[in-house]
């Protein structure tokens, strides 16, 4: 098992440089000056030559590469051209939002989607499988702003239930964050509802034909047993892949939903960057979004490996 | 979910015990024009083997899974008839009750060991499983059976096998394993699948030994479902000869063999290779088992019979012969029949 952690971990090294490469080359063929984004109005050529020095933006391309990818590797991401705060630092400060935001989004997406993927299995062909098809399709259409601002409108302009938005650290008050995050979690979920049901179910349709799940039922098993245990463990392999891959793009994609709530998170960070040519902030968190998605991949193949005893000997 | 039935005597092994009978049973699947099993009578004594024979398709295996309520819920309709078993008649729509009698009374193996077994989980652990479902048992009274079982099939170093998962046994061994767990509770029938059909020659022998033993230990009724006249001259008591859901031949294995009287029996008799004799192409009972969509009116095997006459577009019965011997034929039986067209 380790030595399978360690092999996949190698793989990924290249994997990793590819992408700083192929971040860094498009940041530089992108138009524009981050220069003169910083300066604002100031258009003195000496003042601009200055910070060029200063950020050595002057150097080649490959020494800038080698010399963001060297302090990189010791944790130093460079200084955010807007803010003069480290990036690792203000990905630090952003990261643990939006970790929480998926977090949250993928329980409600799990809690709703696998029960209801098994349930539409077991039922299929009837109404109830028809309707919970329908659900989730709609849940797959209908738009994550729509769907943000309406729940904005009835619940919290309405029903005065929810905050519309902001963000409580989960440190200072527990509950309070929680319950602030519940509206962007749900909205940020359904859709992920919606597509682990649709992967339920065609995985249970899968096992639940097999020879194994007939062997169960000829053992006089309640039905119930040969479904939740039986078919479900078989069809399980498929889910926690899936949801794994799932939760790296939610890090990614939670950008929508962040700017709705106002929730300073990771996605407002990416959007603020790109559009003030924040080179080091971009390059930084393209970097670690790739780790992380690396992660979460590796994460999904040891559950992979342990999910199957063929595999887990070897 | 039962009534009360006199246990009838069974007109084929001379025996006054029946364990299962299975009475004009018909059944159709949805959407299907014609029964995919017609009519079918046969039935099994405690401690005997019935071997129902027939061609890929022939509603062997339907009527297996039909018995043990293994066919998925509203695929298909029972027409007619009845089953008893134990001398109590089986409500198929009892889903409660017939699924207490599985596992327990009544077990069933599959022609699959490969894929029988669920590959996430321990074998022991699998056949504990099947003891807790029908019983009150303790985990660990449970594991002592399972083990006890394991050992009797011939698992070696059992205890540790208990523990190994389906992946690491060989074909033979998890066909052994599937035994086990289907006889751990003390069932008084066995349905067998096909269950030599995927296993190499030595090992086919090795798992037909294996079953008829325990038959004997435990007097348990089996009902062997096979293509293979090998394995039904090995083992079976009685012979029900199956052809399109139809059953066109029974009576004791001896006579099936050496008297074979319907046309469609003759010719699968003949498609045997014989070790002596003059050599020849082998034979075959040529075209094809009609589909429930193309069913050919009154006697099923007409379409590929060679003796077919206008007669045979009417519904042959199963007409008693001698001995327990039943076929279902007009022209039955045979040498009479050509004597006189002779």
């Amino acid at each position: 098992m380790l030595s399978f952690i360690l092999r996949r971990l190698v793989i990924a090294i290249p994997t990793i440089i590819l992408i700083s490469v192929f971040v860094f080359t498009l940041q530089k063929l992108l138009p524009g000056d981050p220069v003169l984004a910083m300066a604002g109005e100031e258009r003195d050529p000496q003042v601009l030559e200055f910070l060029r020095e200063k950020y050595r933006l002057n150097d080649p391309i490959p020494v800038q590469y080698f010399t963001w990818i060297g302090n990189a590797l010791t944790g130093d991401l460079g200084i955010s051209l807007r803010t003069n705060q480290p990036v690792l630092e203000l990905i630090g400060e952003k990261l643990p939002v939006t970790i929480q935001l998926a977090t949250m989004a993928m329980i409600f997406a799990m809690v709703i989607g696998i029960p209801a993927g098994i349930f539409s299995a077991v039922k299929k062909g009837t109404v109830t499988d028809y309707v919970a098809n329908v659900v989730a399709l709609s849940g797959l259409s209908i738009p994550n702003f729509w769907l943000g601002i309406m729940l904005i409108l009835l619940v919290s302009v309405k029903w005065k239930l929810l905050p519309a938005s902001g963000y409580v650290p989960l440190s200072e008050d527990p509950l309070r964050s929680i319950t602030v995050m519940l509206m962007p979690a749900f909205v940020l979920g359904t859709a992920l509802a919606a597509t682990l049901m649709r992967h339920t179910r065609s995985a249970m349709l899968s096992v639940m034909s097999s020879d194994y799940v007939r062997t169960a039922r000829a053992k006089g098993l309640v039905e119930r047993k040969v479904i939740l245990k039986h078919a479900f463990r078989n069809a399980l392999t498929p889910i926690v892949t899936l949801t794994a891959l799932l939760f790296g793009e939610l890090i990614a994609g939670a950008v929508l939903t962040e700017q709705i709530f106002t929730i300073p998170g990771f996605g407002k960070l990416v959007v603020d960057a790109v559009f003030n040519r924040d080179y080091a902030v971009v390059q930084g968190i393209v970097l670690v979004t790739a780790v992380g998605f690396i992660f979460m991949n590796l994460l999904a193949d040891v559950a992979y490996v342990l999910l199957n005893p063929r595999l887990r000997k070897q | 979910m039962v009534q009360e039935s006199d246990p009838l005597p069974s007109p084929d092994t001379g025996s006054d015990k029946v364990l299962l009978e299975v009475r004009d049973f018909s059944l159709r699947f949805r959407g299907a024009p014609s029964d995919q099993i017609n009519h079918v009578n046969f039935s099994v004594s405690p401690g005997k083997t019935l071997c129902v024979v027939g061609e890929s398709g022939c509603g062997k295996s339907v009527t297996s899974l039909a018995m043990m309520g293994l066919l998925p819920a509203g695929a298909a309709t029972i027409g007619s008839g009845e089953m008893i078993f134990e001398g109590q008649k089986l409500d198929l729509a009892d889903h409660t009750a017939m699924r207490k009698l599985r596992g327990s009374r009544m077990t069933m193996i599959f022609q699959e060991p490969m894929t029988s077994l669920n590959p996430a989980f321990r074998i022991g652990d699998q056949i504990v499983e099947a003891v807790l479902a029908h019983s009150d048992a303790s985990k660990s009274e449970a594991e002592d059976k399972a083990l006890a079982i394991l050992k009797r099939v011939g698992i070696p170093a059992a205890e540790k096998r208990m523990r190994d998962y389906p992946h690491q046994l060989s074909g033979g061994m998890r066909q052994r394993v599937m035994i086990a767990m289907a006889l751990v509770n003390d069932p008084s029938l066995l349905i067998a699948d096909e269950p030599t059909t995927a296993l190499d020659v030595t090992i086919q022998a090795q798992i037909l030994e294996l079953i008829r033993d325990l038959q004997a230990e435990t007097d348990m009724g089996t009902i062997m479902i096979t293509h293979d006249l090998g394995v039904v001259a090995e083992i079976a008591d009685t012979v029900a000869v199956m052809y399109a859901g139809t059953i066109v031949e029974t009576g004791p294995a001896e006579r099936i063999f050496n008297d074979p009287q319907h046309p469609y029996t003759i010719g699968l008799m003949s498609s045997i290779p014989q070790l002596s004799g003059p050599r020849g192409r082998l034979a075959t009972v040529p075209g094809m088992v009609p589909t429930t969509q193309n069913m050919p009116e009154g006697c099923r095997f007409a379409t590929r019979c060679p003796f077919a006459q206008p007669i045979c577009a009417k519904e042959p019965p199963l007409a008693p012969l001698e001995g327990g011997h039943a076929v279902a034929c007009h022209f039955a039986p045979l040498e009479t029949h050509l004597e006189q067209s002779a």
